[in-house]
């Protein structure tokens, strides 16, 4: 990690100068042939598919009968209020991510302190096992964690017959505990927070605790008082990704609910929702819609945590 | 601390004590929350050498195991743990079965007739013998056309990551060595198509593709990574930015020109970078369940792992040793180019984590 922490670019000590010299004509053409790749990627892949996309959230398209396609104003977007499937996709997505976002933290946290702590015995192994099952395909992560999570024969429920003596619940059937099952599944994910979280506790200097230890602190204040301060802006990236991710999380709970929602629509996530509207009912007027509102979610709670961030985020260059 | 001798005498060794103790309860520790993290895999390894009967047998066994059989006079005999009145326990086989009383075969001694015993045979434990069904294996890979999974998953991730390469690099390089007016401004827009949710662009992007009749093709999986993703490039420029100028203003004094400078400076010290992008898209493209799941809808000769996978488990859900056959098989690879490539890897992480 060393070895790739940067120096400032020179780039940036460079005057701008007014005049633009044969010389630094040339060389922005050359860097705009570079870009170039991006820019036409920017505009095709995200530009246009957006603008398009919120012209279409107020039309009926439907590409099966596109010349019946009627401009109907706000309609959806009331329609969004109105909608009972959309306030169940909506409730499942929140609590989701109430269970799983404060988890997706702690627990890559936990590790984390785990596999830097001094006192741990080849920590490199460590590290490295505990990051592994990121790099298993999500589907069939989602498979093996089905057999184990089973409530017949599944290891868990074993377990916990065994050491408490009552039987497990029935994770896949029962409405109130799939969202805690996929959360578990989720748990294979840890391992790229656990990294960069890691990579935090270790940039912190450890004169703080030295300092901190004079003063008589104990282990328990030094890791409130200065490491959660110190690997904050760590915590805050991770947070972010974590809740965008959790807002969009499909592949699981499309797997372990058959596509539709089972049980009982407890796994109708806001993206699975959108996949039927638009791609099994062909519904991509009213697709679109969900989709801008999807994105106004996302981007009014990226804001809020940006705003947020001056009360809790320390940097240590300053916050600007 | 060193002129008072005998405090230091009485105090390194309970230290060194001290210390080997937290080392071993904090390894401890580790071990038994690895343990409890990679159970799932345990499971998999078990359940994917078993068969039905195995996975169903009351008595369920962890490891793989049958019960054990002896053949006598032409039938096959369970063979059970029996204790004996004299207080031995000796494997017999159930020759005559009884409720009450049975008759038993020994198997190390058949001439000698059946032994009579008085008990009831169901409760005792049947002998069981390590037997993995290795079988599984081709039988899931036949099942699903693995061989034919993996040819188009490769196909795909490798292309795409060709894509990815390319593009990403010229752009990294674009942004990392160029004084082009508000480039700060437009790294800032690459850097925000991070959190821009792909659902908003996904469905006109899928009327495009259909409409250019790329619909049901692997196109709409590979081109768009000819055009630059923002964790690379941000991987890439931080790397680039970190290599001295001096070698690229020397090729320049000589006259060559930018490209020239990318390919035989810039690109030579970067493997660990790009090393590090090419396995990110390789896994993603590996991984990606979504865009493959819309538009290759019912073309399943098409289909990658990650879809005819699902397809497999819906259909086998009552055969878990074959599902879990066929999560081991593809699971494999990339777990092997994981270990086999883990510490440019990890670092790349690393880089986009931290250095945001």
């Amino acid at each position: 990690m060393a070895a790739i922490t940067q120096p400032a670019s020179p780039a940036d000590a460079f005057p701008v100068r007014r005049a633009l010299s044969p010389l630094l004509r040339r060389e922005i053409n050359w860097g705009l042939l570079f870009l170039s790749p991006w820019i036409v990627g920017f505009l095709v892949f995200t530009i246009i598919p957006m603008a398009v996309s919120l012209v279409m959230s107020f039309t009926t398209y439907n590409p099966i009968h596109p010349s019946e396609t009627r401009f109907i104003g706000l309609a959806n977007y009331a329609r969004l209020f109105g909608d009972p499937q959309l306030l169940r996709a909506v409730g499942v997505t929140l609590r989701f991510a109430l269970i799983s976002v404060p988890l997706s933290i702690i627990l890559p946290l936990g590790l984390a302190l785990l596999v830097n702590s001094e006192r741990l015995f080849a920590r490199n192994i460590f590290r490295t096992l505990f990051y592994m099952p990121y790099m298993i395909p999500a589907v069939a992560g989602v498979m093996v964690w089905g057999g184990i999570l089973n409530s017949e024969s599944g290891w868990l429920n074993t377990i916990i017959r065994w050491v408490l003596g009552v039987p497990g619940p029935r994770w896949f059937q029962d409405e109130g505990w799939v969202l805690p099952a996929l959360t578990i599944m989720g748990f294979w994910g840890v391992g790229n927070t656990m990294l960069t979280m890691l990579a935090g506790l270790q940039n912190v200097p450890t004169e703080l605790y030295e300092a901190a230890r004079v003063d008589g602190a104990g282990p328990l204040r030094s890791f409130f008082n200065i490491t959660v301060p110190m690997i904050s802006p760590v915590i805050f990236y991770n947070l972010t990704l974590s809740l965008i991710g959790a807002f969009q999380s499909f592949t699981a709970a499309y797997i372990i609910g058959n596509g539709r929602g089972d049980p009982n629509g407890a796994t109708l996530f806001y993206n699975i929702y959108l996949y039927k509207t638009a791609f099994a009912f062909l519904d991509m007027g009213y697709g679109s819609t969900l989709a801008w509102a999807m994105f106004l979610a996302v981007l009014l709670l990226t804001i809020f945590l940006f705003q947020t961030q001056n009360r809790w985020v320390y940097y240590a260059g300053g916050n600007d | 601390m060193a002129a008072v001798t005998a405090p230091r005498l009485y105090l390194t060794p309970t230290r060194h004590m001290r210390k080997f103790t937290t080392t071993a309860l904090v390894t401890l520790l580790g071990l038994l929350v690895l343990l409890i993290f990679l159970m799932p895999l345990g499971y998999m390894s078990v359940t994917a050498v078993k068969n039905l009967q195995q996975i169903q047998d009351p008595n369920s066994q962890l490891l793989p195991a049958s019960p054990v059989t002896f053949t006598y006079e032409g039938k096959e005999l369970l063979l059970l743990n029996v204790p004996l009145p004299d207080g031995a326990t000796r494997q017999l086989a159930l020759y005559r079965k009884g409720r009450e009383e049975s008759d038993f075969i020994d198997p190390a001694n058949p001439a000698a007739g059946p032994i009579h015993w008085v008990g009831r045979w169901r409760v005792l434990d049947p002998v069981y013998q390590f037997d993995p069904i290795l079988s599984n294996f081709p039988n899931a890979w036949n099942a699903i056309k693995f061989g034919l999974l993996f040819r188009n998953t490769f196909i795909i991730a490798i292309t795409g990551t060709i894509g990815t390469l390319l593009s990403s690099v010229a752009v990294a390089y674009g942004f990392s060595r160029f004084r082009i007016p508000g480039i700060n401004a437009i790294f800032l827009v690459l850097m925000a198509t991070i959190i821009l949710p792909a659902e908003v662009t996904l469905i006109p992007t899928y009327i495009f593709f259909r409409l250019i009749g790329w619909g049901g093709t692997w196109w709409p999986l590979i081109i768009p990574h000819f055009f630059a993703n923002a964790y690379n490039v941000f991987l890439l420029r931080q790397y680039f930015k970190g290599i001295s100028r001096e070698l690229d203003e020397a090729a320049m004094m000589d006259g060559a020109s930018p490209l020239q400078i990318l390919v035989s400076v810039i690109i030579p010290q970067s493997w660990p970078a790009l090393t590090a992008v090419s396995m990110f898209h390789f896994f993603w493209a590996w991984n990606d369940f979504f865009r493959p799941l819309v538009y290759l809808q019912g073309k399943e000769e098409l289909y990658p792992i990650s879809v005819g996978l699902t397809q497999f488990s819906n259909i086998y859900q009552m055969q878990p040793h074959l599902a879990m056959a066929a999560a081991a098989m593809a699971i494999a690879l990339p777990v092997a180019i994981f270990f086999l490539a883990q510490r440019v890897f990890m670092q790349g992480i690393v880089i986009t984590g931290l250095e945001k």
